[in-house]
């Protein structure tokens, strides 16, 4: 056994000097330099797409670094033999952005996967439930060790995911976009988790592009732009100043909204419900949405959002209420039929509802739009080359080449293809929006606001479903609070800019009474 | 129908089970793993041929058992080679894999006994299938995979691999190699039903598989990728192909090739019948 | 030939000639252990295949077959479904088309039962190949194993009819077919090879026209990349995957076309047998484009024929063999070039 140095108070957790890494055609790090500090929260902030989770990785050991040096505690890690149950054994965890949990198997069976205890072959699993329960117990997780994961909600299996790099005796806890799902309220829990780690001497590294959250905990921000580090403040720094390291320039974090003018009733819908996997998703609600006007739904992932959009686009049946499309009863029409009536769509999920990846930029622009572009015998390809064209052009799509294959493309500009479809809809009246910025860097974020906000002023009635509360309130002229399905309360969209509203709102998602 | 009730029916019914059960053992390992079991068929008639050979050879039914287990592993390494080494379609490489052997085995065939269509006999079972210490394996293996899967570190990584493999990635597992050690069990299995297939029938003929390997997996999938569930099934086909040798024996107003489709309607309507589908391993079919 | 081929093209070249290098080396060794030379046999083989016009001919009719068939798969496969149900619905096909072209009228003109008996064939094809599609579309049961099975239940049911009164009495084939129903001889030789050749080689120029012009075509191409995009743009995806398999029944069941109106003129049981597996090679190699499966279809006719030249020399199921290792070696080869290049080149990672 190696004589390992003690580490000291000033012996950095985390050490990363010089690191490369290319992916593809991108330099995603480039000379990165960065120390963490023991028991300190470290934030590292970026657009989509600066490095940040690249960067992660290589620490974790998922990815290799081309260059660059590795020390965890003062110990140097040899670059080209680092994997993650290195970086386990030396105390560093990950908490990934996309779960790594196991649906199937319950908690306390992800949490010894790869690390199964046994007696005489067979897997004991009571005793590792027993000492999983005990550790979540010491530090207030709240949690079921024998349930299946696929079943726990997303808050739970977070916390899941925590537990198991505690459990792991991870001292260095590294949390990619930890709070994207989260609630107001439990985001305060998970933070409060946090800090009393770093009071028992751990150490935590955040990686998020929530400018408010770095405020409200980090003790340092490391800044990266395209793969470099360009700034490194302390964590109370205004968060203008980090949005402007972030972006390079100065941001709109605002976009400037006309007055409401909500013209006549285009979206009536009327004691709907919607069945969901294990129980009723939606029940028995209505809501109307005028001409001219954004529509918003708050409430955690899971309260039957996505079965709400699916259901209004035609593709997941009601199972009692009605929708009406400026008068007409849709209730059992076609998605295509809805679409001819002026319904378009902007799905949650780009890459299974929005998009055919394989297919070029000249395909996806015309999902659903094949009748406009259709000869009798064949398809207009001319026509369809001079419309790719003039939305490449109006929506700044890169690369800009018609041909291009939307896979390579990032989630901003992919977004931005389905948008360019679906706001160009000859004679669109309703637009179904779900989640339009997940994924999406700044640059393009303001892009999509601002076309959202056009629609609006061209009288186009919008709903809008999003987990981001900031979102509704640049967006939304009402908000609707859902929760189980049901609509809780209807509040103004500039209400949420209020901290107390936005936390009573909270509750309200959460279940709190009203 | 007055045989259906008979002990000697039961026992045909469970003589015939045999084959199924053992590659359905094997295809519930590979596809709880994540790997397609499209190519049972390919390894069934892998195991049953080298059976045939090693059993003339040596005259020794147990030797010829050993061959067959390790028939299906060689054809089991094939098709891994292509799907997990170089990460190729598992769908179109089962298939082509099964076509490989449906080529082979008559040219081998041939090369060894001078006929493609048959072999020469080779020693085989007893008249009564419950004293063959093959049948009695075949039962203990069946609650040994299900105890695999279940109780052991192995089981565990194995299903993690087969639902995420990601996160196995993540905490170190190696997916492949654990893909690997489930491909070559279930060719081991599958060779292994191929070996009782051989010694039932005394002797390899062209094509002895018959489909088999196909229904083994339609019988995975009834019984929701659970081992001891889809032994089950294969007991509802087994009974099937029963009945119609039955049938085709006893005569009747029944044209015989409407009683030689029966196990084929069935498995059709089984794979309509239950909506597995949704239930099927996450990422199975995905070459990491 | 490398005019103006991209990148991508040229590699999917180089996979295609490493895997037939690889397989013509794994045949070597099994003629070999035959105890023959391997020169010989493809020097036999080359020479009474393309070097002569008999030889020629007979490619071109084993080849026919293997287009209709390979078109079979690969229409399928453009809309996302793996069917290896062409064997049955050649069969169901070929049955069908002899039987209404046996029982016309003896005078019946040409115009007349062409068209019919083709009808007939591709019609029935059709049906066959419409169950398992209507089966996955409205229970998601599986194509592949629902079409295997239907392969064996159509053997069954074609033997049963033609026990029963549709094959002439002590024999497995159907009557003669009329004289209007025959297809014209391309005059190679005494070869078997006939217009039905033209025929497919029209088909193939419609299926390259249909996805790659027509507004069915992209939607079917939208089914096969992404249904639930597709779904969600309107399309009935359900209708899609059972008209798709029903166009793929249709083309397997044209290869009556060449056995039975071009060939025999009756139908046998076992007329073409493997063709319609072989459409599932052949459709690979072709990488699912009507010209690249004309190609491989011209390859796999030479080595059906050339399998029947040398079977002096070693037996016929080593060009079976031969075609499975061609297609586990393109399988291998193609997956292996494409990670190198994703590796390489323009992977997209979460930064």
């Amino acid at each position: 056994m190696r004589l390992m140095p003690s580490p000291s108070e000033a012996t950095p957790a985390l050490e990363l000097h010089g690191i490369d890494r290319r992916c593809g055609i991108t330099q995603a790090n480039d000379k990165i330099d960065l120390i963490v500090r023991r028991g300190t929260v470290h934030a590292i902030v970026g657009e989509n797409g600066a490095g940040k989770s690249t960067l992660m990785k290589i620490a974790y050991g998922l990815m290799r670094a081309d260059a660059g040096t590795i020390a965890i505690n003062g110990e140097a890690i040899a670059r080209t033999r680092h994997r993650p149950a290195d970086a386990l054994a030396r105390g560093v965890g990950m908490v990934h952005q996309h779960f790594m949990l196991v649906g199937s198997l319950t908690v306390a069976e992800n949490l010894i996967l790869g690390h199964e205890p046994t007696r005489h072959g067979v897997l004991d699993i009571a005793r590792a439930e027993r000492e999983i329960a005990a550790l979540a117990e010491r530090y207030g997780i709240v949690v079921d060790v024998r349930a299946r994961t696929e079943l726990l909600s997303v808050g739970e299996q977070q916390r899941v995911e925590i537990l198991r790099i505690l459990w792991l005796g991870a001292s260095i806890l590294i949390l990619d976009e930890p709070t994207a799902v989260l609630t107001p309220g439990e985001v305060k829990r998970l933070f409060g988790l946090l800090k009393s780690l770093v009071a028992e001497g751990k150490t935590v590294v955040l990686v998020t592009h929530k400018l408010d959250e770095v405020h409200a905990i980090a003790d340092r921000v490391t800044v990266l732009r395209k793969g470099k580090v360009v700034a490194e403040l302390p964590g109370d720094s205004p968060p203008e100043d980090i949005a402007r390291a972030m972006v390079g320039r100065p941001v709109l974090l605002d976009v400037p909204k006309a007055a409401a003018t909500a013209g006549e009733v285009v979206l009536a819908v009327s004691g709907l419900s919607v069945a969901g996997r294990a129980r009723e998703a939606v029940s028995e609600m209505s809501f109307e949405v005028r001409a001219g006007e954004i529509f918003g739904f708050a409430g955690i992932e899971g309260n039957g959002q996505s079965e709400l959009i699916e259901a209004l686009a035609g593709l997941r049946p009601a199972t009692a209420g009605s929708v009406r499309l400026r008068g007409d009863d849709v209730t059992r029409a076609s998605v295509g039929e809805r679409q001819q009536r002026g319904l378009g769509l902007v799905s949650e999920d780009r890459h299974r509802r929005g998009l055919a990846l394989e297919m070029t930029i000249t395909e996806n622009l015309h999902l659903g739009r094949l009748a406009e572009v259709s000869r009798p015998l064949r398809l207009d390809r001319a026509a369809m080359r001079a419309r790719t064209a003039q939305a490449i052009a109006e929506y700044t799509i890169a690369p800009a080449d018609p041909d291009a294959v939307v896979a390579s493309l990032s989630g901003g500009n992919q977004q931005k293809i389905v948008l360019a479809r679906e706001l160009s809809r000859p004679s669109l009246r309703c637009l179904l929006c779900a989640q339009p910025t997940r994924g999406v860097d700044i640059g393009a974020i303001e892009i999509i606001y601002q076309r959202l906000l056009a629609a609006r002023s061209a009288g186009v009635a919008i709903v809008l479903v999003s987990a981001e509360l900031s979102e509704l309130r640049a967006l939304a002229d009402r908000v609707a609070v859902l929760h189980r399905g049901r609509i809780v309360e209807i509040v103004a969209g500039a209400s949420l800019a209020n901290p107390d509203e936005l936390e009573r709102i909270g509750g309200l998602m959460t279940g709190a009474r009203a | 129908m007055e045989g259906i009730l008979t002990f000697a029916f039961l026992a045909q019914v469970l003589r015939i089970t045999v084959p199924y059960a053992l590659a359905a053992l094997g295809g519930t390992l590979s596809e709880r793993a994540g790997v397609v079991a499209l190519a049972l068929e390919g390894m069934l008639l892998g195991g049953a041929f080298a059976t045939t050979i090693v059993a003339h050879a040596t005259g020794s039914v147990a030797l010829g058992a050993l061959a067959g287990v390790a028939g299906g592993a060689l054809v089991a390494a094939t098709y891994g080679l292509v799907v997990l080494r170089f990460a190729a379609d598992q769908v179109v490489a089962s298939v082509a894999t099964n076509l490989l052997l449906l080529g082979l085995t008559p040219f081998l065939s041939g090369l060894a006994f001078g006929s493609s269509a048959s072999s020469p006999p080779i020693p085989g079972f007893g008249p009564d299938v419950l004293l063959e210490p093959l049948f009695w394996t075949a039962l203990v293996l069946v609650m040994g995979v299900a105890w695999l899967l279940q109780r052991t570190a192995f089981g565990l990584r194995l299903r993690a691999v087969g639902d995420h493999p990601d996160a196995a990635a993540s905490v170190g597992i190696p997916v492949i190699r654990v893909r690997w050690v489930a491909v070559l069990l279930s060719g081991a299995l599958a060779g292994l039903g191929g070996a009782w297939l051989a010694l039932s029938a005394a002797g390899f003929t062209d094509e002895m598989s018959g489909g088999r390997g196909y229904i083994a997996l339609a019988a995975v999938i009834m019984g929701k990728w659970r081992p001891a569930a889809a032994a089950l099934a294969c007991l509802f086909f087994g009974f099937a192909e029963a009945l119609q040798l039955n049938l085709q024996a006893a005569g009747g107003g029944v044209p015989r090739e409407l009683v030689q489709m029966l196990p084929y309607v069935l498995t059709i309507v089984a794979l309509t019948g239950f909506i597995g589908r949704s239930r099927a391993p996450n990422a199975l079919g995905r070459p990491r | 030939m490398t005019f103006g081929l991209s990148e991508s093209m040229r590699r999917e070249v180089y996979a295609t000639a490493l895997a037939l290098l690889v397989a013509m080396a794994a045949g070597s060794v099994l003629i070999l252990i035959w105890g023959v030379s391997p020169a010989r046999v493809y020097g036999t083989l080359l020479a009474e295949t393309w070097g002569s016009e008999y030889g020629f001919g007979q490619v071109l009719f084993k080849a026919t077959p293997l287009i209709f068939t390979g078109l079979a798969v690969a229409v399928a496969y453009r809309a996302g479904l793996l069917t290896v149900g062409a064997e049955g619905q050649m069969a169901a096909g070929a049955f069908a088309t002899a039987i209404v072209a046996a029982a016309l009228p003896a005078d019946t003109s040409a115009a007349v039962a062409l068209p019919l008996a083709l009808c007939a064939g591709m019609g029935t094809g059709a049906v066959v190949g419409a169950l398992p599609g209507w089966l996955r579309a409205r229970f998601g049961a599986h194509e592949v194993i629902t079409t295997i099975m239907l392969n064996f239940v159509v053997a069954a049911l074609v033997m049963w009819a033609g026990r029963t009164g549709q094959f002439v009495t002590e024999t497995t084939h159907t009557r003669e077919i009329v004289a209007g129903a025959h297809l014209a001889s391309l005059g190679l030789g005494s070869s078997a090879a006939n217009l039905s050749f033209v025929l497919a080689l029209i088909f193939a120029a419609g299926v390259a026209w249909f996805f790659g012009r027509t507004r069915t075509g992209f939607e079917w191409r939208l089914v096969g990349a992404s249904a639930s995009t597709a779904e969600a743009s309107g399309i009935k995806v359900r209708r899609v995957i059972v008209m798709a398999m029903a166009l793929s029944g249709a083309l397997a069941g044209a290869v009556g076309a060449n056995t039975v109106l071009g060939d025999k003129h009756y139908f046998e049981e076992g007329l073409a047998r493997g063709a319609g597996f072989m459409g599932i090679a052949v459709a690979l190699l072709g990488r699912g484009g009507p010209f690249g499966v004309v190609l491989s279809a011209l390859l796999f006719g030479t080595l059906a024929h050339g399998g029947f030249v040398v079977n002096a020399l070693v037996p016929r199921e080593l060009v079976e063999v031969l075609q499975a290792v061609i297609v586990l070696t393109l399988l291998a080869t193609s997956a292996a070039i494409r990670r190198a290049v994703t590796n390489a080149g323009g992977a997209k990672e979460g930064a």
